[in-house]
């Protein structure tokens, strides 16, 4: 078990350096971005000689390997650069934005987890049964629509129709816990189909199992051979798509920040993107790779430990 | 046996497969989701054929700005969907909009179906470094949130149509090739591979014509939900203003260039929502229809 | 015991069962009536598809949401099953009626301890607290003979080796003591000789509790071995039920004495008395023909009577037979006296040269262990001894089997010959060729076409996305047979009247073929490039009895048209003595005892074939055993015993040698070789495992002869 955390932590590092080396390439070479990165970093409104004198101070005179291994070292050490739409550290602005976002996320995940997984198990209980048929529909069209097309149209109920709900979540007055509805409603319905479809596939799965079979004949009670027999393996698959489901929420959020102009950390990559921001991107993606690489470990483990066939193998 | 010599030979060639093709498509007739599906689909392809034919004004043509659904047009024809705030119609700019997205979501797809089957079954099948190799690689980019990936992506290589393609290729293919490579795992072991070997067939023909046929099933339930997901990519990028440039109709990006007046005019929004929800609730009704009835024999 | 026969623990009554599909009704069990008296131990005996397995999820009334009981009734001690409450139905299930299943590892709930899993049943059922209801449980596990019974609480399913697996099932369900237990194929999954412990458990505990058990099997011998009286289900219908002697004795039913005629019982002979299959295949259960559901396959067949309609049991009288009673109109006509149990005899093949020779084979695989322990230990790398030493010849024309329980070695041993994998080293000459280090990609057409396999399971056997005739042509172009177009498919369709199947399959695609129909192909295609020696990997071992039979006499016709070798791989020594010449016994990587059939088959033996002779049931019930039942389990290949590989389980065992030394190989005769230290003159006094009876000491002959002189 020491060893397998061990190797899921080298992985983990490991894929973090191969990232990290994709980035600089994408973004601070030539290979794929055709122009110049001086430009590219600095924007097009600076003179040549800025651009050179810039390209000096920064080693961009220098081979490129040995520009890598002193961004890498920066990085490491915690100097993310400074971002120059914002004019300053990225420091002073990431961590703030990533906050922000922790709260929508932490709000999605208490509702949509609780829910999925109890419309997913009554579900797979009775497979084929009208409850059954109704979650698994309603979880299909819940997904079929993209997140910016249910920004729109709880906006349009909501705010336009109902006039009950802010159609902007910016906070500028401070925190207003109303503002924050519209954006985890949208996340919420996006995400909470497919964790529920996946644990109605899992409890059905494990409902047809010869040893649920043999609990039921020998006369335990169904409520024991659910709570019991069923749900202990039936919750091993769904954890780890809640787990992955981090991943999804990462992209989502781009989404429904930059729609509600919430001031979170989606909004920020997107706009460091939409204006060649070099650092801010950077520092963004590599914080959202080690989100989604960090969970992704721990589903691992967790998977892991809640399989005793594979724990004591 | 001995008169049986002259066996009359009907030919089972391509007659033959689209028949078959044609009855387990009538399968999908047990399952009105997938019915449902299915239409929505077979909807949508049928105006993409015919947009130049029922499309009522010229997509891009400005004719009368913020014109709500249903206004007459003063040279004739009713802007049934209204108008957008250049004065673009909404129903015009939707018809020709199912083109763009039903030429490059499936041609994405297919391109990272290509791929990822390619990597799926070499990983597969052959195993060992291969095996390593091409795991990692995929781990590695699946690591990534999507939209993060597309994002820094098209950022770096810029917005066009086969950038997109190529993007979506590099990002969806790891995950076939997952479903592919679990697949190939389990019937590897299957004792006609063995006889296959036994006969000394090469490696490629073993993978592609005794291994893959036999995965179809699975990956053409997945094929569908894929093909959603890439609607909903190629949305989404239109959405955020990374999508195909302008001015050609594309149903992400008109939501992109109307949202600000969302909460004045919401028709300028909601029917493009609308448009591409419905599509993507097609393709994975259909695929869920699709997966009802494999299960069943 | 007279007083209890009153009252039948069990007792159903013109039961029809049916599922509910798309298709409609299908029609599961038919008039079936059972009475089952305590103590008492009932055989339900049938192929696959015969609705023996839905009889006993009907008494559980667990039939799932598309079957139904369509009429009739279950009683248990007196109440209907059919009437009572889910409730009621609970306090029952587990408490009086238990079940042991199939699959023991499936039937255990992977991520619950094997405690917890035991203790609930007495907690649910008698409200006994925590500790009472563990010292229960203890004191079960170590009645059903398991080692270190803490140890086995503590564990998961998948801790444990299949045998206590299986085992644990059987104590779970006599923790309540129930008055009836319900066994459904219980050794079926299990190697033979853990096979022969369970069986002779249950037979105790039967004993010891006077429970009553209904025992399903497809096995007649296993059957003999244990029931009391026996039920033979065909198509859903009961066609012969009556006490095991009577019914073993004087068959009946022309399905019962067709079975008999497809078993390799100890009788049989390949030349003198061969198997004589049942033609036909069993029908769809919508496709049954009117009136006798036998009647398409029946030798006796009477138009207009036979399929006339639904036909009655009736009692047997005469001939010796007790409680008997069977479900054909012509019962009384038939005199299979006139009729010969075996088919066609058959000139003894003559045997040529040598074709494969096999020298000091070994295959060692490595396995990377990476845990810290190994680690720590230096030793990441594990020799896994799959084959060792092995050493035979087999010639032109003959039939050489080899025999083993899983893990043996045999399917590694095929993958060397194949060229699946490579010998680590050792000789292996196929036709003057040693082909031990050539990989089959590197071996030519000619070498490749000559050496062929037959493979097990029939479901994987053939490519469900190519037709049957695309499939046997590919190997007659690869192999270079024939190159044009319409000669290829003129073989293809000669190859289906060899092995007799209509030539309109030639388009047919394996999911529309039936198990014995695929395996046909399989040897069809085996055979396409005229090999020297064909490799068959349990090719009946999946298959009904009456269907098996056919392949294995089409298989042994080919072979003896084409003067093939035929190296068959098996884990029945029933079938193997039937139709194998010499034989080769294995047992973890290394060959036991090798020799000619007859040379295995009598002393002397090396002890580990004695066990296994002894664990073979045999369907007849004039032939006796001695009874050698082994303890323990198979040991893990990954880490088996240093010195003779049976030792952990041998009842021979002499001392430290056989625990610290590889066993010489001793000649008992030319070509009969025995790995074993007990010296030769001691094997040679061991008395012989099964004793036949000569025909004219046979019950049913003197039986005969004496209702002619009645008559």
């Amino acid at each position: 078990m020491l060893i397998f955390i061990l190797k899921r932590l080298g992985f983990m590092a490991l894929t973090m350096v191969i990232v990290s080396m994709v980035l600089f390439i994408l973004l601070e070479t030539n290979l794929f971005y055709k122009g110049d990165v001086a430009t590219r970093v600095l924007g097009p409104y600076v003179s040549a000689e800025q651009r050179e004198m810039w390209r000096e101070q920064h080693g961009y005179n220098e081979p490129t390997y040995k520009r890598y291994f002193l961004w890498l070292g920066h990085f490491v050490t915690g100097d993310l650069g400074s971002s120059l739409r914002f004019k300053g550290p990225v420091n002073d602005i990431l961590w703030g934005r990533l906050w922000n976002t922790a709260i929508l996320g932490f709000w999605v995940f208490a509702i949509m987890i609780p829910v999925s997984l109890i419309l997913g198990i009554l579900a797979g209980m009775r497979e084929g049964s009208k409850l059954d048929r109704t979650i698994s529909v309603t979880s299909i069209i819940t997904t079929s629509v993209p997140e910016f097309a249910s920004c729109v149209i709880f906006a349009a109920i909501f705010v336009f129709g109902l006039k009950l709900l802010p159609g902007t979540s910016g906070m500028a007055d401070g925190f207003d816990f109303k503002q924050l509805i519209l954006p985890v409603l949208v996340l919420f319905t996006y995400d909470f189909g497919y964790v529920a479809r996946m644990t109605r596939a899992s409890m059905a799965e494990v409902m047809t199992t010869q040893y649920i079979r043999t609990a039921v004949l020998k006369g335990l009670p169904y409520k024991r051979v659910i709570m019991r027999h069923a749900l202990r393996n039936a919750l091993i698959a769904p954890f780890t798509v809640i787990m992955l489901q981090i991943n999804w929420l990462l992209s989502g959020v781009i989404v429904v920040e930059f729609f509600f102009a919430y001031k979170g950390f989606g909004a920020l990559l997107l706009e460091a993107s939409l204006n060649q921001d070099i650092a801010l991107l950077e520092a963004c993606a590599m914080v959202a790779v080690f989100v989604a690489v960090g969970t992704q470990m721990i589903a691992d483990i967790g998977y892991t430990y809640l399989n005793p066939r594979i724990r004591f193998s | 046996m001995a008169n049986a010599t002259t066996i009359s030979v009907p030919a089972p060639t391509f007659g033959a497969a689209l028949m078959r093709a044609i009855k387990s498509f009538g399968l999908l007739r047990e399952s009105w989701v997938g019915m449902i599906g299915a239409g929505l689909v077979f909807f949508w392809v049928i105006v993409a054929l015919l947009a130049p034919l029922i499309a009522p004004f010229e997509p891009n043509a400005h004719l009368q700005p913020f014109a709500r659904p249903g206004t007459a047009f003063a040279q004739g024809g009713t802007f049934w969907l209204g108008t957008d705030n250049t004065g673009r119609d909404i129903l015009s700019r939707l018809i020709w909009g199912s083109r763009t997205v039903l030429f490059y979501a499936p041609l994405a797809a297919l391109t990272a179906y290509t791929v990822g089957i390619l990597m799926g079954v070499a990983a597969g099948y052959m195993r060992g470094w291969v095996d390593d190799v091409l795991s990692r690689v995929a781990d590695i980019i699946l690591s990534f949130p999507v939209l993060v990936l597309y994002i820094i992506i098209i950022a770096t290589v810029g917005a066009s149509g086969l950038n997109i393609i190529i993007a979506i290729t590099f990002a969806s293919a790891p995950g076939v090739m997952r479903i592919v490579r679990g697949l190939v795992l389990d019937l590897r072991n299957r004792d006609y591979v063995a006889a296959a070997q036994t006969r000394g067939e090469p490696a490629w023909r073993i993978m592609l014509v005794e291994i893959l046929p036999n995965a179809r099933g699975p990956l053409i339930v997945d094929a569908c939900l894929r093909l959603g997901y890439v609607i909903i990519t190629i949305g989404v990028l239109g959405f955020l203003g990374l999508g195909l440039p302008p001015p050609d109709p594309d149903w992400g990006g008109m939501v992109n260039e109307t949202r600000q007046m969302a909460i004045a005019f919401p028709h300028m929004t909601l029917f493009p929502c609308i448009a591409i929800s419905s599509l993507i609730l097609g393709f994975n009704l259909l695929a869920d229809g699709l997966r009802e009835i494999s299960l069943r024999d | 015991m007279a007083d209890s026969r009153d009252e039948p623990v069990l007792e159903i009554k013109d039961l029809n069962l049916s599922y509910y599909t798309r298709a409609g009704e299908i029609p599961a069990v038919i008039d079936f009536s059972l009475e089952v008296m305590k103590g008492e131990t009932i055989g339900l005996v049938g192929e696959s598809g015969c609705g023996k397995s839905t009889v006993a999820m009907a008494i559980m009334q667990y039939m799932g949401s598309n079957g139904g009981i369509k009429s009739g009734s279950i009683k248990f001690k007196g109440r209907d099953l059919n009437k009572m409450s889910d409730e009621e139905l609970r306090r029952l299930r587990g408490a009086e009626i238990s079940m042991i299943y199939q699959e023991p590892f499936a039937a255990l709930n992977p991520s619950l301890t094997i405690g917890t899993q035991l203790m609930e049943v007495p907690i649910t059922h008698e409200h006994i607290p925590e500790p009472a209801a563990y010292d229960r449980a203890v004191q079960m596990l170590s009645d059903v003979k398991l080692p270190d019974p803490e140890r086995v609480m503590a564990a998961y399913p998948h801790q444990v080796s299949g045998g206590q697996q299986q085992r644990v099932v059987i104590a779970m369900a006599l923790l309540s003591q129930p008055s009836l237990l319900l066994l459904d194929e219980p050794t079926t999954a299990l190697d033979v000789t853990v096979e022969a412990g369970i069986v002779k458990l249950i037979a105790d505990i039967s004993r010891k509790y006077g429970t009553s058990q209904i025992y399903i099997s497809h096995n007649l011998g296993l059957i003999l071995e244990t029931c009391d009286r026996v039920f033979v289900m065909y198509s859903g219908e009961v066609v012969e039920e009556g006490t095991i002697n009577s019914l073993f004795t004087w068959p009946k039913h022309p399905y019962t004495h067709g079975l008999f005629g497809c078993i390799p019982l100890p009788t049989a002979d390949k030349n003198a008395a061969p198997l004589k299959p049942i033609r036909g295949q069993l029908p769809l259960p919508h496709e049954r023909p009117r009136g006798c559901n036998f009647g398409p396959r029946c030798d006796f067949f009477e138009g207009g009577r036979c399929d006339d309609k639904n036909i009655a049991m009736t009692s047997v009288t005469g001939s010796g037979a007790t409680d008997h009673r069977v479900r054909c109109l012509r019962w009384q006509e038939i005199d299979y006296g006139k009729q010969v149990a075996h088919g066609e005899v058959k000139p003894p093949m003559e045997v040529g040269e040598k074709v494969l020779e096999i020298n000091n084979m070994q295959k060692y695989y490595e396995i990377h262990d990476r845990s810290i322990a190994a680690l720590i230990a230096g030793k990441t790398v594990k020799l896994v001894k799959a084959n060792e030493a092995i050493d035979f010849d087999a010639r032109r024309g003959e039939t050489v089997a080899i025999v083993g329980e899983s893990g043996c070695g045999k399917s590694t041993f095929a993958k060397v010959l194949m060229g699946l994998e490579t010998a680590t080293s050792g000789v292996v000459r196929h036709e003057g060729n040693d082909i031990s280090q050539i990989a089959v990609r590197q071996r030519d057409t000619k070498q490749i076409g000559s050496l062929q396999m037959v493979f097990q399971s029939p479901s994987d056997t053939l490519n469900p996305s190519h037709t049957v005739g695309n499939q046997i042509g590919r190997v007659i172009k690869k192999f270079g047979v024939e190159s044009d177009k319409a000669k290829i498919r003129e073989r293809v369709l000669k190859l289906l009247d060899v092995v007799k199947l209509p030539r309109d399959f030639y388009f047919r695609r394996p999911r529309q073929l039936s198990g014995g129909q695929k395996q046909r192909v399989g040897i069809a295609r085996a055979f396409a490039g005229n090999p020297s020696m064909v490799i068959a990997d349990e090719p009946v071992s999946a298959l009904d009895v009456s269907v098996a039979a056919a392949v294995t006499e089409l298989l042994m016709e080919i072979q003896r048209e084409h003067k093939t070798t035929l190296l068959f791989i098996s884990h029945d020594l029933s079938v193997v003595r039937y139709l194998a010449d010499s034989i080769v016994v294995m047992y973890l990587g290394q060959i036991m005892e090798r020799g000619s059939t007859e040379e295995i088959f009598s002393p002397p033996y090396h002890p580990y074939t004695e066990a296994l002779l002894s664990a073979v049931p045999i369907a007849d019930p004039e032939v006796t055993k001695r009874e050698i039942v082994l303890e323990g389990n198979l040991p893990s290949v990954m880490n088996p015993p240093a010195g003779c590989p049976f030792v952990t389980r041998c009842p021979r065992k002499l001392g430290k040698v056989c625990e610290d030394e590889r066993p010489p190989v001793q000649m008992a005769a030319d070509g009969h070789a025995i790995a074993c230290h007990i010296p030769l003159e001691e094997l040679r006094k061991i008395e012989s495992v099964i004793k036949v009876p000569q025909l004219d000491e046979r019950i049913h002959v003197k039986g005969t002869k004496e209702t002619a002189t009645v008559d």
